[in-house]
């Protein structure tokens, strides 16, 4: 970045902060704070990897500063975001005009195309045997209609390459043996301490006491999905990520 | 008339009133549940012996009770006369005919709409009974009596202002001609106390604070000027009580702002303690602090046991505490003497705990600003739910959370009615989770073996002199172990999360097990 540009975007930057009443030391603490309680899932830089890139001009649930800090607070019900209730309000304050910061730093432009990826992703790819997208397709993986905007480019690109590194924990892969001899693997779609659900890679749903069992097998490094940087070139695969991270909920 | 009046004398006599010496007694009435924990002792362990590890299997729900609004059900029921007391969420309480679970009356209580819970749910864990009346605290921070045949209220007491984040979700200690109760709190920097009334007329008897005031001995473990005044020690769980002894036994909570400790330097008495204190005054006989400057929220909030043991070859009355920071604690009752405490779960805060009980503290295990990884997490080892003491097999059961935390440290400014906890936790959650019911060697704390959770509950254990250890779990299981080894022998899913404590009674003379699951009360039997 050119230091001119960079030192007007700072000397907004820190107007903004004054117009707000928030000193450098408060965007200091806030970047900390950020750090400590968001950046497992935001990225230690807000751009995002299990949870959405946050260094973007808007962002979906949070229109304006007020928004912003009641989601920190309170978290978005019905999705992975949790509220940070060990935050005080001028703590959450303090996030949120950290986070703000981000979305002043020029967005950086994926390589790869998007309507290429797309074509990739219905043809060479097969993704939709396993995939729903606006509701076509297979329902064996997770449905990836908003993907783009719950995970980053980068955490899309680990899940392509290495598969089993992040496995949803209702996708976890489990293989049990019963007490007749009979061995079923698939997907824990539920566990208790008495009894778990598993469904295969067919679709079929299975129910088993414990007790039943004679081997109960988890794999939590390991995925369905094949590796797909042996299978597309590199070039391929920036495609599909641009395709993957352009999906936003929208139809 | 003389037909009347004699009838009226029957009616009267059929619906007894349950004395102090009732409940004093409890261990004779098995077919009752008089009181939270069971007795005054707080055992939690039914005495019938109907229900065994050969018959168990054929445990089926008898009726199912459904609260009329949705909230966490954390309720311990009482029974007694042929029916059962229940508290719904946010604050109600409804009486059920033991036979059938339809209600009989219920009283609701309209909460204030700026009413706020700061650091914990909307819930209650039940009424106490004393006389004709049933006694329960409000979300609002109130004592109230009702009238026990109809819901009617017979008295109304404010306890503390709600406004300034004062709560009660605890369930009352009735005793002798008094009720009993705490106040919760702790993370908005109230000043905790543990308040006694009067079971007929609701006139306050006394009030003792769990943080001394000025001039007062304790006071000088809060070394900085003023801290003392918002240092929480909140007494949100219903304690124990020793009629010969006439000592009542409570635990303290944490310490404010909970995670971040540089406001309060010192010991912060008597929060994480428990205080054992003259029932007819309130005068405090001895107290036992078990993390002394606490910064990982580690309430003393647990269920304190009285009974009787031999320790080193001597008879020894105890109280006997499974705390929240991961050690088990034998004391003496009557002086307060630290006599046994060992690890009951995983835990990396302490080298061990020296010769007076105090614990070790490990360098480097306080909360920071990045986050410090420590067993066990802020919820502890184990919690509010009971745990139970067997005293047929010597046993100590538990249900341990086997969990950690990376503790943050932050900001903490005192501000009436909001959030003064100063950091918090992300605990390690999922499959890295798990937890436990583990039976103890009551007089060692050794562990004797153990149930393995899918995850950590929020649900105590009841014992049965039956040889049975009734228990929940976070994923709705409500099971039933071989008291002897642990083994699982039969299990229910209610089909909703549970936070709550197992209780055992009679119904037409059979053994029946209750508890809440979700948003209903089941009742089981053969």
């Amino acid at each position: 970045m050119h230091l001119k540009i960079f030192s007007r975007l700072a000397a907004c930057f820190l107007l903004c902060c004054l117009q707000n009443g928030w000193s450098q030391d408060d965007l200091e603490r806030g970047k900390k704070l950020f750090q400590a309680h968001c950046a497992l899932c935001h990225g230690q830089t807000g751009t995002g990897g299990r949870g959405p890139n946050l260094a973007q001009p808007t962002l979906a649930h949070a229109p304006d500063d007020e928004a912003l800090a009641k989601v920190i607070s309170e978290g978005i019900p019905g999705t992975e975001m949790p509220g940070a209730w060990q935050l005080t309000d001028r703590e959450a304050g303090l996030v949120a005009s950290y986070v703000r910061s981000l979305g002043r730093v020029a967005v950086v432009a994926l390589p790869g195309d998007s309507e290429r990826g797309r074509a990739l992703y219905e043809s060479k790819g097969g993704c939709a045997g396993c995939h729903i997208i606006h509701g076509a397709g297979s329902s064996i993986g997770p449905e990836l209609t908003d993907i783009g905007a719950r995970r980053n480019a980068d955490f899309i690109r680990e899940s392509l390459v290495k598969p089993g590194a992040s496995v949803p924990p209702s996708f976890l892969m489990v293989k049990v043996t019963t007490r007749e001899g009979k061995t079923v693997g698939g997907m824990r779609v539920n566990e208790d301490t008495f009894t778990i659900q598993i469904r295969d890679a067919a679709g079929r749903f299975y129910s088993f006491r414990k007790s039943d069992l004679t081997s109960l097998k988890k794999e939590p490094n390991v995925s369905l999905m094949p590796a797909y940087d042996t299978k597309f070139t590199a070039a391929e695969l920036d495609d599909l990520i641009a395709y993957l991270a352009s999906l936003r909920g929208e139809s | 008339m003389k037909r009347v009046a004699a009838f009226l004398l029957a009616a009267g006599l059929a619906a007894a009133q349950v004395s102090f010496d009732r409940i004093r007694k409890a261990a004779s009435e098995p077919g009752s549940w008089l009181t939270y924990s069971g007795n005054y002792e707080a055992h939690r362990f039914s005495p019938l012996t109907q229900l065994t590890p050969s018959n168990v299997a054929g445990l089926k729900p008898v009726w199912i009770y459904q609260v009329r609004q949705l909230g966490g059900v954390e309720v311990t029921p009482l029974v007694f006369d042929g029916v059962m007391y229940v508290t719904e969420p946010p604050t109600a309480v409804t009486a059920l005919d033991l036979k059938t679970g339809r209600p009989l009356w219920r009283w609701v209580r309209t909460l204030p709409a700026d009413l706020q819970t700061i650091g914990f749910g909307k819930v209650n864990r039940g009424v106490a009974v004393l006389g004709d009346m049933v006694y329960v605290g409000t979300l609002d921070a109130h004592l109230v009596a009702l009238d026990a045949k109809s819901g009617v209220v017979r008295w109304d007491v404010k306890v503390a202002d709600y406004k300034s984040g004062h709560c009660i979700t605890v369930a009352p200690l009735a005793i002798d001609g008094k009720i009993i109760t705490g106040i919760s709190g702790g993370e908005a920097g109230i000043r905790g106390f543990i308040d006694a009334y009067d079971a007929k007329t609701g006139a306050r008897l006394w009030r003792f604070w769990t943080i001394p005031g000025e001039g007062e001995p304790g006071n000088d473990s809060w070394h900085a000027a003023g801290s003392w005044k918002t240092g929480g020690g909140s007494t949100w769980v219903t304690g124990s009580y020793d009629p010969d002894l006439k000592l009542i036994y409570w635990g303290v909570g944490n310490p404010g702002p909970d995670w971040n400790g540089d406001p309060r330097p010192g010991d912060n008495l008597y929060t994480c303690s428990l205080v054992a204190l003259e029932a007819d005054t309130g005068k405090l006989r001895w107290h036992f602090q078990f993390t002394p400057h606490d910064t990982h929220d580690w309430d003393a909030t647990e269920i304190p046991v009285l009974l009787d043991t031999v320790i080193r070859g001597k008879p020894r009355k105890v109280v006997a505490m499974a705390n929240r920071n991961a050690f088990y604690y034998l004391l003496d009752r009557q002086t307060g003497e630290f006599l046994v405490g060992t690890p009951y779960a995983k835990q990396t805060w302490a080298k061990g705990l020296d010769d007076s009980g105090r614990p070790q503290v490990l360098p480097g295990t306080e909360p920071t600003e990045e986050g410090n990884l420590i067993w066990p997490s802020l919820q502890g080892a184990t919690n509010w739910f009971s745990p139970s003491y067997d005293p047929v097999r010597k046993q100590f059961y538990v249900a341990v959370r086997e969990m950690s935390s990376y503790y943050y440290k932050g900001e903490a400014e005192y501000k009436p009615g909001t959030f003064f906890a100063g950091g918090g936790e992300r605990a390690l959650s999922g499959d890295d989770a798990w937890g436990a019911i583990r039976g103890l060697d009551v007089a060692t704390g050794k562990q004797k073996w153990e149930f393995r959770l899918q995850s950590p509950p929020w649900v105590g254990v009841m014992g049965t002199a039956g040889g049975l250890v009734f228990g929940g779990s976070g994923e709705g299981n409500f099971y039933a172990l071989d008291a002897m080894t642990g083994k699982p022998l039969w299990d229910f899913q209610t089909g909703g999360s549970m936070a709550s404590n197992p209780i055992s009674f009679l119904i037409d003379g059979k053994q029946r097990v209750a508890i809440a699951a979700g948003h209903a009360i089941f009742v089981f039997g053969l």
